[in-house]
């Protein structure tokens, strides 16, 4: 079997850990000096250290809010990888597999995770370089299927309910004003005429007062 | 294959319209009907706990599932296809209730040259005057012959929305464009909020004519006739590609399952892909289908109705060999012609104040009637198409990183970020749909490579735009321009869209159309004007399949109507005298 891998993310820089403990206690274990050793399900330590130096510059933690390491995308990166999405299971992948034009989308082979392991060989030792160079090093990758998903990955990490592993402690939500799942609007909707409506947000399992699961892992 | 006990009717496809006829047969009739649907159960309880945008509108949970069966696309008959290896033009659903579970609830009819259009067009312009390899054709049905049609799927639903037309008197604040209708709306539209008012007003200081989008999210508790009672919407934003949680979106699990569920003489089953109709010197004797646990029956059945979703009630006969294959060289045969989708083109639209738009319903919009169909359109425009705002609920995920042109030099980085939240719940849209004609060269058959999970081949989408859908963009470009200035909102960038060529890699609408078409003569249709299949008495075709070419408004209500027709053709005519209606 194939040894455990964990990262260790610095409790100061994981967003509303909290309310993220509360939510996922099997998969967190507290230090004693406040960081959070997570268990990965497919990246090994090396990779999850560059995805989440890459998800970063990206999504950058800055004087505008809250970013992606903070949001914990990393852990929801690794189990949708880890899940069937990651596996394909949301494409049709039988060939023969040929080159098409653009209006045909992807049609290669490789699946998230292959797609995945071949970028991360790209980046090399990434989370050794200075922002500006991780920024350059993206510039040059921009138009590749890697940094397309790892993007799109980032952004749903950032917003997602937290029952898939990102948007820790709600932070996400938090930064942009959403209140999450809520019931009804029944009494807003015709209100507040280009005024802001915002609650502190819930995620859909407070919302239900039930532990609700993720397509991932079903 | 195990023979299964003979049934009056089997029904192969357990969304709207199979369900619909099931109701009409199985509490009209003492007949013993069997519904085979391919996808899961689904119930209103299971909903609540489906309010997550990823896995709903990212991993879309309700569609069918794309590694089991697809369909292969290519532009022209020249050269070969490749399979739709992701959802992006269109998203089928799958499990009980179909589409109709995870749809929006827009519900319009079409305008009755829509359903003469081949001879509207032709008188209108003169045949010299039209392309040359245009294919639309009448539906074999007229707006008047359908009215009372589209009523009973009016009250069915619940659908609400202000009238334009009664019965040719013309009321301000509703669709002065529309055609008479017999009744009110059986419910008061959406009430109207940020965006809408902002459309509204911004609509008729340009001199358009603007309208509550009529649609099926109940906009109040309501009672439909067959004694079904449903909550009205509370708004909560969890609408396209979700189930509602509490039933105020019509869907046939909670309007047409209710009814079904104390018959005796009706049965559901899920988990049941029909694999082909059984049919032998111009009778059908039932379909073949796989379990969910892999097991093949046969179920033999006196009648039997197709009901699958568009694209694959045209594989079905396909695979099956009823019907003459259509042939683009030669024009001939009928089986698989008329393909066609939707003109779609949106123009994003940003604002200076928020908009709260993760609050919505599907349907809840203001849309203006001036162009549809026809009204002042470009020069060599055939056809136009309705423009309307919509507030269907936005979540984050969706909503992040929609910004300006211009705002940010990559789409990603910090300059981004911020900009995505300067503008965050800034933007709104307006849409165009619009009629997409139907061509000789846009057509399905099989595909000769690609195969589904059984090995059976895929359907083979040949379809491409051509100058007419175009010109249709461009100037619904313009409109919008118009209407988002007149707002007082920044224009931004475009959404949908037809593009040089047609693409599969971004979200137009589910409303594909035609391979089974309705009409007029066997010559030119594949089934009757009553839905019945012309060489196959016993077999009947419902749905968008049976749609001789698209029409710009969503087609789920005509496609009710139409199978509220058909349901009392069957009962009323067939079942007295078994035999061809036509």
């Amino acid at each position: 079997m194939k040894r455990r891998e964990f990262i260790t993310i610095p409790a100061a820089s994981l967003g509303g850990l909290l309310l993220f403990t509360l939510d996922r206690k099997p998969l967190r274990a507290q230090t004693r000096d406040g960081s959070v050793r997570v268990p990965l399900k497919f990246f090994t330590e090396a990779e999850a250290r560059i995805v989440t130096a890459a998800a970063e510059r990206i999504l950058p933690g800055d004087e505008s809010g809250p970013g992606a390491t903070e949001a914990g995308v990393i852990i929801y990166i690794d189990r949708q990888l880890a899940g069937p999405y990651g596996r394909d299971k949301n494409r049709y992948t039988k060939g023969p597999f040929v080159e098409s034009v653009p209006e045909h989308g992807y049609q290669g082979r490789a699946t998230p995770r292959e797609i995945y392991r071949e970028g991360l060989r790209g980046l090399g030792d990434f989370p050794a370089l200075a922002p500006a160079l991780q920024n350059e090093k993206l510039r040059a990758i921009e138009k590749t299927p890697f940094f397309a998903l790892l993007r799109t990955h980032t952004i749903e990490g950032f917003l997602c309910d937290p029952m898939h592993g990102g948007n820790a402690g709600l932070i996400g939500w938090q930064l942009v004003g959403y209140p999450g799942p809520l019931m009804s609007y029944r009494d807003e909707i015709d209100k507040n005429p280009g005024l802001p409506w915002r609650r502190k947000p819930v995620s859909l399992s407070q919302v239900l007062g039930r532990p609700v699961k993720g397509w991932e892992e079903e | 294959m195990k023979q299964l006990k003979p049934v009056d009717v089997v029904i192969a496809g357990g969304g709207w319209t199979g369900l619909l006829m099931a109701k009409e047969i199985a509490t009209r009739t003492s007949l013993t009907v069997a519904v085979l649907e391919r996808g899961p159960a689904r119930k209103m309880a299971d909903y609540a706990a489906g309010m997550d945008e990823l896995d709903y509108n990212v991993r879309l949970r309700l569609m069918q599932n794309i590694t089991e069966e697809t369909v292969t696309h290519r532009h022209s008959v020249r050269g070969d296809a490749v399979p739709v290896r992701q959802y992006g033009s269109f998203q089928p659903g799958t499990g009980v209730g179909g589409a109709g579970e995870h749809w929006g609830g827009v519900s319009y009819r079409y305008e009755p040259d829509h359903f003469t259009l081949a001879t509207h067009l032709r008188e209108k312009h003169g045949a010299a005057r039209l392309p040359e390899n245009l294919a639309v054709q009448d539906w074999g049905v007229t707006y008047d012959e359908l009215e009372s049609d589209y009523w009973r799927a009016e009250q069915l639903i619940g659908v609400g929305g202000k009238a334009g037309n009664l019965r040719g008197k013309i009321v301000e604040g509703g669709n002065i464009f529309e055609a008479p209708r017999s009744h009110e709306y059986p419910n008061p539209p959406h009430k109207s909020n940020y965006l809408m008012t902002a459309f509204h007003k911004g609509a008729i200081d340009l001199g358009y004519h603007p309208y509550p989008v009529p649609a099926a999210t109940l906009t109040r508790t309501y009672r439909n006739p067959d004694g079904v009672t449903r909550a009205g919407c509370v708004y909560c934003g969890f609408c396209n590609r979700y189930g509602c949680m509490i039933g105020a979106k019509a869907q046939p699990s909670n309007t047409l399952l209710p009814v079904l569920a104390s018959r005796k003489n009706f049965e559901l089953r899920p988990g049941c892909w029909v694999r082909r109709v059984i049919h032998r010197g111009g009778k059908a004797e039932g379909v073949s289908y796989t379990d969910a646990a892999g097991e093949e029956f046969l179920q033999p059945a006196s009648i039997v109705v197709l009901s699958s979703w568009t694209l694959n009630n045209a594989r079905l006969l396909l695979l099956s060999g009823a019907g003459e294959r259509y042939d683009p060289a030669t024009g001939k045969g009928t089986l698989g012609k008329n393909l066609t989708h939707q003109v779609c083109a949106g123009l994003q639209m940003f604002f200076d104040k928020p908009l709260n738009s993760f609050m919505g319903a599907g349907g809840m919009g203001e849309a203006i009637g001036d162009f549809e169909g026809e009204g002042k359109l470009d020069a060599g425009m055939l056809r136009g198409g309705g423009f309307r705002t919509q507030s269907s609920g936005d979540g984050p995920i969706a909503s992040f990183g929609r910004i300006p042109p211009g705002e940010a030099k990559a789409n990603w980085g910090a300059e981004w970020k911020k900009s995505s939240l300067r503008w965050y719940d800034r933007m709104g849209s307006v849409m165009f749909e619009g009629d997409h004609l139907a061509y000789r060269h846009n057509y399905m058959d099989l595909d000769p490579t690609y195969t589904d999970k059984f090995g059976d081949p895929l359907l083979r989408m040949t379809l491409d735009w051509t100058d007419h859908e175009r010109l249709q963009e461009r100037f619904a470009m313009r409109i919008q321009m118009g209407l988002a200035k007149a707002m007082g909102a920044r224009p931004g960038g475009m959404l949908r869209g037809v593009g040089k060529r047609y693409s599969v890699t971004y979200y137009q609408s589910s409303h594909v159309q035609g391979g089974v078409i309705m009409g007029a003569s066997p010559e030119t249709s594949v089934v009757n004007p009553w839905l019945q299949h012309w060489r196959v008495p016993n077999l009947w075709v419902l749905g968008g399949s049976t749609f001789p070419q698209s029409g710009w408004g969503n087609p789920t209500l005509s496609a009710l109507a139409l199978t509220c027709r058909a349901a009392d053709a069957l009962i009323n005519r067939y079942l007295k005298r078994p035999g061809g209606l036509a």
